[in-house]
C-alpha cells in the first residue's frame, strides 16, 4: 500500500508542477504563447487522470495561467472536483482557483452548494475558513439563500477565526439575498460586543458598510457605536465607526452635537495620522449638518482648518493630498475659513505631484469671488502655458471654464475679459476640449446681449486666423471653436466691422478640410452673412457691389456642393441654387435683400437644458405604442424556399443589398439629424425682430484681405486686467463721492444672492449684463429633482427596517427533507386565537398586525362587552397587550439602541412632555415630504406606546371606550400623511357584508404583501340574537378568478367552519384567505353562512346569504414612496393615464386625502397646497400614482398606473367613495 | 497621443463605475515592467479585461515619480469619483489596492505595509522571485488579510500564525510521500538565477 503511494508520487514528481511551469514560461520568452498552449494540453491530460493530486497540480497551474491572462473557465468542473477533495492541501487549491475564476455566470456553480455546506460544517476550522474565503468571492443569490443559515450558525462558532470570517461574509450574503438581513441582524449586532477584537472589528466593518448605504435604518445603533468609540482602542475600528458617524449625522443633527466633543478630544490627543484625519473628516461632516449658525462651532472649524493646514504643509505628500481633500469638504459650507489659506493652495498648484495639483484645483473652484476671479484665472493661465502633459492641461482648461461659468457666471464682472480668455485658450494645441470652449462662446454670446459686438469682433478674428488654429484639422479638437465662431459671426452679423472679409474667410478653400458639421455651419452662416451684406449694399444703392458679392458666393459655394458630408452638400446646393436665383433677379434690377433677410429673421433664445424633459405628455398620446405594426420576422425564410435555384441568387442579392442600403442611409440620416439638433439647440421664435440697417457700404469689395498678426488678440487679457483695474479704481472713487453726497445708499439687488462678501458686491459689472434666462416649456411639470437615485442600486434592496421585530415568516431557509409549502388554512383562519395565547408574542403581534388591531378597536366596544365571558379566549387582547408593552418599555435600558430620542436628549424626560414634543416633532417631520414611511411608522408606534402608558394611568378615571378612540385615530391620521391638527372623524374600513336578526357580518379585504396572489378577508361576526351562535360555516362559490383557500382534502364546495362560537351580543373576527389570479377587475362572490342558533327554547338551523365584493382597492397595499422615485416612475412613461372629476365636494382637502389613504390604501408622496401626489402598489406590483387636485368645490384625480383596466376600476371606486363622502 | 482610444476609455468606465459592494475592489501586484505577480479581483472580469486593467493601472502608476503621494484618483483623472488607487512601490514591485471611499486612505497604505511585512516574514526576506514561484502561498497569505474585498485582519502576528498553522496542516497531510517530490524540486531549484533578495520593507512609518 505504502509502496503504491510512493510509486504514484514518484510518477508524479516528473509532472510539471507550478514552479516548473513558471520556470518554463521564463525560459521561453520568445515563444511564450506556444509554450503555454503546450502546457495547457498537458494540463488537460492531467485533468483526465483519476489521481486527485495530479488534478490539483493541474488546477494550481491553471490558476497561475489565469493570472497571466488565460481563460480557464473550461476547467470549472475539475476545479469543483479538486474543491471536494478531503485533503486540505487540495481543497485549498480548488477554492483558490474557484475564487479566481468563478462568478455568477458560471453554470456549474450550483453544483457546489452541498460541497460548500459540508466544508462549512467541517470539524477542521481551516476547511471552514477556506470555504468561507472562497465563497466570499463567488457567492450567488442561490448560494446565499441556501447557505445563509449555515453561515449564520458559524457566526457563533467557538473559534474567533471562523466567527470573524462568517461575520464578514454575511455582508456578501446580504447583498445577494436581502431577505436574510433582518433575521441575521440581531446576531450581527451581538458580534459588535464580541470578546475577540478581530470579530468585533469585522462586525463593525459590515455594519458600517451597510449603514453607509442606508444610514437611516441604523440610527438606532448610534448609542452602541458611541459606546464603542469611547471605549475601543483599535484604530481600525475607530476609523470605521467615525466614518459611520459621518454618514449618520446628516440624518440626526442632535447626534452631531453629541459627537463634537469626543471627536475634538480625539483630534487633540491622537498621534495616529489616519485617525486624526478621519476625525477631522467627521467633524467636518458634523459641522456641515449643523451649519445652521452655531456660533460656538466656529472654534471647531478653526481647529479643523488648522489641523488640515498642518497636514498640507507636511512634507509627506500623502498627508498633503488628504489635507487638501478634506479642505474641499469644508469649503462647501465654510468658504471663508478656507479662503484665508489661499496662499497655501496656490502654492500647491506648483507642486510636482499631479494628484496634489488636481486637488488644489478643486479647491480653487470654490474659492473664487468677484474680486479675485481675474487674478486666479491669470495664475491658472500661466500654469496652462507651463503644463507638460496634455491630461493636466486639459484638466486646467476645464477647471478655468468651470470656475468662470459656475452658477450662471456669477463671478464674472467683465465679459469682454472672459471672451478674450476663451480666445486665448483656443491657442492650446491638442486639447480635447474644443467643444467646451465653443459651447462657452456660444452661451455667452447668446445670453449676454451687451457683449455681442465684442464677441463678434473676436470671432471674426478667429475665423481669419483659422489656419493657425487648426494645424492638422481633423485630429485637432480645437477646431470646434470655429464652429462657434462661424455661428456667432453669422447670427450677429450686424455687429461685424468687416463683413466682406469675414465672408471671404468663411469661404476659403481650406475650410473644406474641417470636419463636416463645422463646414455645414460655415455654409449656413455664410448665407446669413451674405444676406446682411446684400441688404447693406442695396440700401446704399450700390448695385455693383451687391452683384459682386453674389458672384463671390456663386464662385465659392460649388466646392462645398461636392463635399463628402451630406449635411454640407445639402445645405451648399440649396443655398447655391438660391443665390443663383438671386443673381438672376439682380440682373433684372429687382431688389431682393428684404426677402433674403426674411430667411433668417427671428431671434434665437437659449433653451433650458431640462426643458425638453419637462414638456408634459399630452393626453392620450402613447409614446410606446407602435405607429405601424411591428414587422414580422419570419416572412423572408418562407419565401426563400419557394424560389428556384436560378432565381434565388438574384433575389437574394437584391434583397440583401436593399435593406443594407436603407439601414446605412437611415443611420446616416439619423446621425445627420442628430448632429443638426445638437448643433442648433435654439428654437426659432415666431415674432420677427427688427433688423438693424447699415448705411455704410462704400467700397466694400475693394478691401484687401489682410492677415492680422495673431499675437495681438492673444495678449488681450493683460490689457483687460489693467483696464479692469482702472475701471474699478474709477468706480471706487465714484462711490466715495456718492457716499459723501448720500450717506445711506441702498444697494440694488444683484443678479445673485449667494455667498459673496461685502467687498464683492461693490464691484459692479462693466456692462449692463442681462443674462437671458433659459426658456422652459409652458406648463412644465414642477418637479425639480431630476437627479434621483439610481433605481438599479443594488443597495436599495438592503434598505430594510431593522428595528421592527421579526415576524414568523422571516426565517432563513433551512434545509429540510421535505418542504411543506402549504400552510394549513386552519392556522391562517385563526391566527388571532393562536397569538393571544402567548403573551410573549404579544408585542410582535401588536406591531405586525397594526392594521388589524386598528380595525379591532373600531369594533372595540363590541369586544369589550365580551370581556366578562370566561369562555371566550379572545375576549381581552387589549388588556394583555397593554401590560406587556408597559413592561417592555420599563425593561428597556435608557441607553439601549431602541430609544434613540431618549439617548440623544440630555435632560430626563417626563413622559407627558415628551409625548407632547413628539407630537410636535411628528407634525414637522411629516411636513418634510422626503421623510420615510418607515420612520413615520417607527415614530407613530412609539407614539402609540406612550399613549398606551398614559392611558393606562388614567384608565380608572375615564371611560375606556372614548379614550381608545382618540388615542388610536390620531397616529393613524398621521401615518396617512395628513398635516393639520384637525381631528379626523373615526373611519372604518369595514363594510357591511350581510345582516339578519341573528348575525351581522362586516368585512374588510387586505392584500397579502408576501404573496402576490393572496388576499385576506377579515370578517367580523356579531351576534345580534339572544341565543348562542355555533357551528358557523362560511362558504363561497368560487369563481374562475377568485378562490377560497380551503383546508387540504376538502372539496371546493365545502365551507370553512368559523373557529369560534358567539355568545349573545358578542362579536369576533375570522380571517379567510383567497387566491386571486387577475386583480385588475373587481369581483363579486356569492356566499352563505350557515349556523346553529341555540336559545333556551332549543336550537335552529339558520343561514345567511351574502355577496363578497372584492374591490380593486382591496388589492392595493399602502406603500411609501419617495418623491424622487415617484417622479422617476412618472417619467418612465410606462404608465397609462386616466382621470376623473367629482363636483360638489365640501369636505376639507386634508380629510379627503385621509379618506383616500385610509379607504384606498394610498400614501401621500407630496402635498403642495391643495394638490397632492399619492402612491400605492397592488399586491401584484402595479404602480398606482394619483395626482389629486382640489378646485372650487370639485376634485380632480389624475391617475397613472401600469395597467389601465385596474386604473379605471380603481378610479371608479375612488369616485364612489368621494361622492359618498359629500 | 493625447486622445485615448475609445476602447480604453470604455474599459476604464466599466472598471470604475460598474462595480459595487466591494470596499476593496482589486489587489494587484506587478513589477517595474508591468508583469503581473498577483492579481485578485473582487468582481468578475474576463481575463482579457483583467489584463487590460493591469496594463492600464501600470501605466498610470509607473509614470509617477518616487516622491509623490501614493493616491491616484478615479476622480478627475479616471472617471469614477468614489474609487481610488492606493499603491506602494517596493524595490521592483508595485503593490496596488483599488478601494472605494469607505476605506481610510491612510489605513489602506498601512494595510499594504502589513501585507508586505507578512510576506517578508513568511518567506524570510521576500523578493520578487518568491512571488513568482509561490503564487499559491501569496494568495493564501492575502486571504488572511483581505476577504471578499473586506479587511479581515490587520494584526500581523495573527496573520502569520494562521498561515503557519495551515502550512503545518498541509505538511502533515503530505507526510512522507511528499519527500521525493521535495527532493526533485530542490534539484530543479539549483540553477535558479541569483537575484538580490529583500524588497526593503522597513523604513516606512505606519499611520495607524
Amino acid at each position: 500500500m505504502a509502496l503504491k503511494i510512493v510509486k504514484g508520487s514518484i510518477d508524479r514528481m516528473f509532472d510539471k508542477n507550478l514552479q516548473d511551469l513558471v520556470r518554463g514560461i521564463r525560459n521561453h520568452k520568445d515563444d511564450e504563447a506556444k509554450y503555454i498552449s503546450q502546457c495547457i494540453d498537458e494540463i488537460k491530460q492531467e485533468l483526465k487522470q483519476d489521481n486527485i493530486a495530479v488534478k490539483a497540480n493541474a488546477v494550481i497551474k491553471l490558476a497561475y495561467l489565469q493570472m497571466v491572462g488565460y481563460d480557464i473557465s473550461w476547467a470549472a468542473f475539475n476545479i469543483i472536483e479538486v474543491m471536494s477533495s478531503s485533503k486540505f492541501t487540495f481543497k485549498r487549491i480548488g477554492y483558490l482557483a474557484a475564487s479566481q475564476c468563478f462568478y455568477e455566470g458560471t453554470d456549474v456553480i450550483m453544483l457546489t452548494t452541498n460541497q460548500i455546506r459540508k466544508d462549512l460544517n467541517s470539524p477542521n476550522q481551516y476547511d471552514t475558513g477556506v470555504a468561507l474565503t472562497g465563497l466570499s468571492c463567488f457567492v450567488t443569490p442561490d448560494l446565499a439563500r441556501d447557505l445563509a443559515n449555515d453561515i449564520m450558525t458559524l457566526m457563533s462558532h467557538t473559534k474567533p477565526y471562523i466567527r470573524k470570517k462568517a461575520v464578514l461574509i454575511m455582508y456578501k450574503v446580504f447583498l445577494k439575498y436581502p431577505e436574510s438581513l433582518r433575521p441575521a441582524f440581531p446576531r450581527l449586532k451581538e458580534k459588535l460586543e464580541d470578546p475577540d477584537s478581530g470579530v468585533q472589528s469585522a462586525a463593525v466593518n459590515v455594519i458600517c458598510e451597510l449603514a453607509r448605504r442606508n444610514p437611516k435604518n441604523y440610527l438606532s445603533l448610534a448609542p452602541l457605536f458611541f459606546k464603542l468609540m469611547t471605549s475601543s482602542t483599535n484604530n481600525w475600528v475607530l476609523i470605521k465607526i467615525i466614518k459611520l458617524f459621518g454618514a449618520l449625522t446628516p440624518l440626526e443633527p442632535r447626534l452631531g452635537k453629541k459627537l463634537i466633543e469626543p471627536l475634538t478630544n480625539l483630534i487633540h490627543s491622537t498621534s495616529a495620522m489616519s485617525l486624526l484625519y478621519e476625525c477631522v473628516n467627521t467633524v467636518i461632516a458634523v459641522l456641515i449638518s449643523l451649519s445652521s449658525g452655531m456660533p460656538n462651532h466656529s472654534a471647531s472649524i478653526q481647529l479643523c482648518v488648522q489641523k488640515l493646514r498642518i497636514l498640507i504643509e507636511d512634507s509627506d505628500q500623502n498627508l498633503k493630498y488628504l489635507g487638501l481633500l478634506a479642505m474641499s469638504k469644508i469649503l462647501k459650507t465654510h468658504p471663508k475659513s478656507v479662503q484665508s489659506h489661499k496662499d497655501l493652495i496656490l502654492q500647491c498648484l506648483d507642486d510636482k505631484d499631479e494628484s496634489i495639483r488636481l486637488r488644489a484645483l478643486d479647491l480653487l473652484y470654490g474659492m473664487v469671488s468677484k474680486k479675485n476671479l481675474m487674478e486666479i484665472v491669470k495664475k491658472l493661465m500661466i500654469h496652462v502655458d507651463k503644463a507638460e502633459g496634455t491630461t493636466y492641461r486639459d484638466e486646467l482648461l476645464t477647471k478655468i471654464i468651470d470656475i468662470c461659468s459656475q452658477s450662471n457666471y456669477q463671478y464674472i464682472t467683465n465679459f469682454e475679459w472672459y471672451i478674450s480668455i476663451l480666445v486665448e485658450l483656443t491657442r492650446l494645441e491638442g486639447t480635447r476640449h474644443g467643444h467646451l470652449i465653443a459651447a462657452q462662446m456660444l452661451d455667452v454670446a447668446i445670453r449676454v446681449k451687451a457683449i455681442r459686438a465684442f464677441a463678434v469682433s473676436q470671432m471674426a478674428m478667429l475665423l481669419d486666423n483659422a489656419h493657425l488654429l487648426a494645424g492638422n484639422m481633423q485630429r485637432n479638437g480645437i477646431c470646434e471653436v470655429l464652429y462657434a465662431a462661424a455661428w456667432i459671426c453669422g447670427e450677429f452679423s450686424e455687429h461685424l466691422q468687416e463683413p466682406n472679409q469675414t465672408l471671404e474667410a468663411m469661404l476659403k478653400s481650406k475650410v473644406t478640410t474641417l470636419p463636416g458639421h463645422i463646414q455645414a455651419v460655415y455654409v449656413q452662416n455664410a448665407a446669413k452673412l451674405y444676406a446682411s451684406i446684400l441688404q447693406q449694399h442695396e440700401q446704399a444703392g450700390d448695385k455693383k457691389a451687391a452683384v459682386e458679392i453674389t458672384q463671390i458666393l456663386i464662385d465659392k459655394l460649388p466646392q462645398f456642393v461636392q463635399n463628402a458630408d451630406l449635411e454640407v452638400q445639402e445645405r451648399a446646393s440649396c443655398i447655391l441654387q438660391l443665390i443663383k436665383y438671386i443673381h438672376k433677379l439682380q440682373a433684372k434690377d429687382i431688389p431682393v435683400a428684404e426677402e433674403v433677410m426674411a430667411l433668417f429673421t427671428g431671434e434665437l433664445n437659449p433653451v433650458a437644458p431640462k426643458a425638453q424633459k419637462k414638456v408634459p405628455l399630452p393626453d392620450g398620446l402613447d409614446l410606446d405604442a407602435w405607429i405601424n405594426d411591428a414587422p414580422s420576422e419570419s416572412s423572408s425564410d418562407d419565401e426563400n424556399t419557394k424560389k428556384t435555384i436560378f432565381h434565388e441568387e438574384e433575389q437574394r442579392s437584391i434583397r440583401h443589398r436593399q435593406p443594407e442600403m436603407d439601414e446605412d442611409e437611415l443611420a446616416r440620416r439619423r446621425e445627420v439629424r442628430k448632429q443638426e439638433q445638437a448643433n442648433n439647440p435654439f428654437y426659432i421664435k415666431s415674432s420677427p425682430s427688427p433688423q438693424k440697417n447699415y448705411q455704410d457700404a462704400s467700397g466694400v469689395d475693394h478691401i484687401p484681405v489682410v492677415q492680422i498678426d495673431l499675437t495681438v488678440p492673444l495678449r488681450v487679457p493683460d490689457q483687460y486686467l489693467k483696464l479692469e483695474e482702472e475701471r474699478r479704481q474709477q468706480q471706487r472713487q465714484d462711490r466715495e463721492k456718492k457716499k459723501k453726497k448720500q450717506k445711506r445708499d441702498k444697494k440694488g439687488k444683484r443678479r445673485h444672492d449667494s455667498l459673496h462678501t461685502e467687498s464683492d458686491e461693490d464691484i459692479a459689472p462693466v456692462h449692463q449684463v442681462d443674462i437671458i434666462t433659459e426658456e422652459m416649456p409652458e406648463n412644465a411639470l414642477p418637479s425639480d429633482d431630476d437627479d434621483g437615485k439610481d433605481p438599479n442600486d443594488p443597495y436599495k434592496a438592503l434598505d430594510i427596517d431593522l428595528d421592527k421585530p421579526l415576524t414568523d415568516n422571516e426565517k432563513l431557509p433551512v434545509r429540510m427533507h421535505r418542504i411543506s409549502e402549504k400552510k394549513s388554512p386552519e392556522i391562517e383562519a385563526a391566527p388571532v386565537e393562536e397569538k393571544s395565547k402567548k403573551p410573549s408574542k404579544k408585542a410582535k403581534k401588536e406591531k405586525k398586525d397594526k392594521e388589524k388591531r386598528k380595525s379591532k378597536e373600531k369594533g372595540g366596544k363590541k369586544h369589550r362587552k365580551s370581556y366578562e365571558n370566561p369562555e371566550n379566549e379572545f375576549a381581552a387582547p387589549e388588556e394583555i397587550i397593554a401590560p406587556t408593552l408597559k413592561g417592555e418599555a420599563e425593561n428597556e435600558k435608557p441607553t439601549e439602541g431602541s430609544d434613540l430620542d431618549f439617548w440623544l436628549s440630555k435632560a430626563p424626560v417626563q413622559s407627558k412632555s415628551q409625548t407632547e414634543s413628539l407630537k410636535n416633532e411628528e407634525a414637522s417631520v411629516i411636513e418634510e415630504i422626503s421623510e420615510t414611511k418607515e420612520e413615520e411608522e417607527a415614530k407613530s408606534s412609539k407614539h402609540k406606546k406612550k399613549k398606551h402608558k398614559k392611558e393606562k394611568s388614567k384608565e380608572e378615571k375615564k371611560s375606556q371606550k372614548k379614550k381608545r378612540h382618540s388615542a388610536d385615530d390620531a397616529p393613524e391620521s398621521v401615518q396617512n400623511g395628513s398635516i393639520d391638527d384637525e381631528l379626523l372623524p373615526p373611519m372604518s374600513s369595514y363594510f357591511l357584508l350581510a345582516e339578519s336578526s341573528f348575525v351581522k357580518m362586516t368585512y374588510d379585504i387586505q392584500g397579502n404583501l408576501q404573496d402576490g396572489s393572496q388576499v385576506v378577508v377579515s370578517v367580523i361576526f356579531e351576534n345580534q340574537s339572544s341565543g348562542y351562535l355555533k357551528s358557523m360555516d362560511f362558504n363561497v362559490l368560487d369563481s374562475l378568478n377568485t378562490k377560497l383557500i380551503r383546508p387540504e382534502g376538502s372539496s371546493k364546495h365545502d365551507g370553512i367552519s368559523v373557529p369560534f362560537q358567539l355568545p349573545p351580543d358578542v362579536s369576533n373576527e375570522a380571517r379567510f384567505v383567497f387566491i386571486v389570479e387577475s386583480i385588475v377587475m373587481p369581483q363579486k362572490l356569492k356566499g352563505t353562512l350557515t349556523f346553529i342558533v341555540k336559545t333556551d327554547d332549543g336550537s335552529s338551523h339558520e343561514k345567511l346569504d351574502f355577496k363578497l365584493h372584492f374591490t380593486c382597492t382591496s388589492y392595493m397595499i399602502t406603500t411609501p414612496c419617495y418623491s424622487d422615485a415617484f417622479s422617476k416612475l412618472l417619467e418612465s412613461g410606462e404608465l397609462k393615464m386616466s382621470a376623473i372629476k367629482v363636483d360638489r365636494i365640501s369636505i376639507s382637502f386634508q380629510l379627503l386625502l385621509a379618506k383616500i389613504c385610509f379607504h384606498h390604501h394610498f400614501s401621500v408622496v407630496e402635498r403642495i397646497n391643495s394638490c397632492a401626489s399619492m402612491y400605492s402598489r397592488s399586491i401584484q406590483g402595479h404602480h398606482m400614482c394619483l395626482l389629486v387636485k382640489m378646485g372650487d368645490n370639485s376634485i380632480s384625480v389624475d391617475g397613472k398606473c401600469s395597467d389601465s383596466t385596474l386604473l379605471g376600476n380603481l378610479l371608479d371606486e375612488l369616485k364612489q367613495t368621494l361622492t359618498e363622502s359629500c | 497621443m493625447s486622445t485615448e482610444p475609445e476602447a480604453v476609455q470604455a474599459v476604464r468606465n466599466l472598471w470604475w463605475c460598474g462595480l459595487s459592494g466591494r470596499m476593496i475592489k482589486a489587489i494587484l501586484v506587478f513589477n517595474n515592467h508591468g508583469k503581473p505577480r498577483l492579481s485578485r479581483f473582487y468582481q468578475h472580469f474576463s481575463e482579457d479585461m483583467q489584463q487590460q486593467i493591469i496594463r492600464e493601472t501600470f501605466q498610470l502608476v509607473s509614470r509617477r515619480d518616487e516622491n509623490v503621494c501614493n493616491f491616484l484618483e478615479g476622480g478627475s483623472l479616471i472617471g469614477g469619483s468614489d474609487y481610488k488607487l492606493i499603491y506602494r512601490h517596493y524595490a521592483t514591485l508595485y503593490f496596488l489596492f483599488c478601494v472605494d471611499s469607505s476605506e481610510s486612505e491612510l489605513g489602506i497604505l498601512d494595510l499594504i505595509q502589513v501585507f508586505v511585512e507578512t510576506l517578508d516574514k513568511c518567506f524570510e526576506n521576500v523578493c520578487e522571485l518568491d512571488l513568482i514561484f509561490h503564487m499559491d502561498k501569496v494568495h493564501c497569505i492575502l486571504q488572511e488579510v483581505v476577504m471578499g474585498g473586506m479587511v479581515l485582519e490587520t494584526n500581523m502576528n495573527e496573520i502569520v500564525s494562521q498561515v503557519e498553522a495551515q502550512t503545518k496542516l498541509e505538511k502533515a497531510e503530505a507526510g512522507f510521500s511528499a519527500a521525493p517530490a521535495r527532493a526533485v524540486s530542490a534539484v530543479k531549484n539549483i540553477n535558479l538565477p541569483e537575484i538580490p533578495r529583500n524588497i526593503k520593507v522597513s523604513n516606512l512609518s505606519p499611520f495607524v
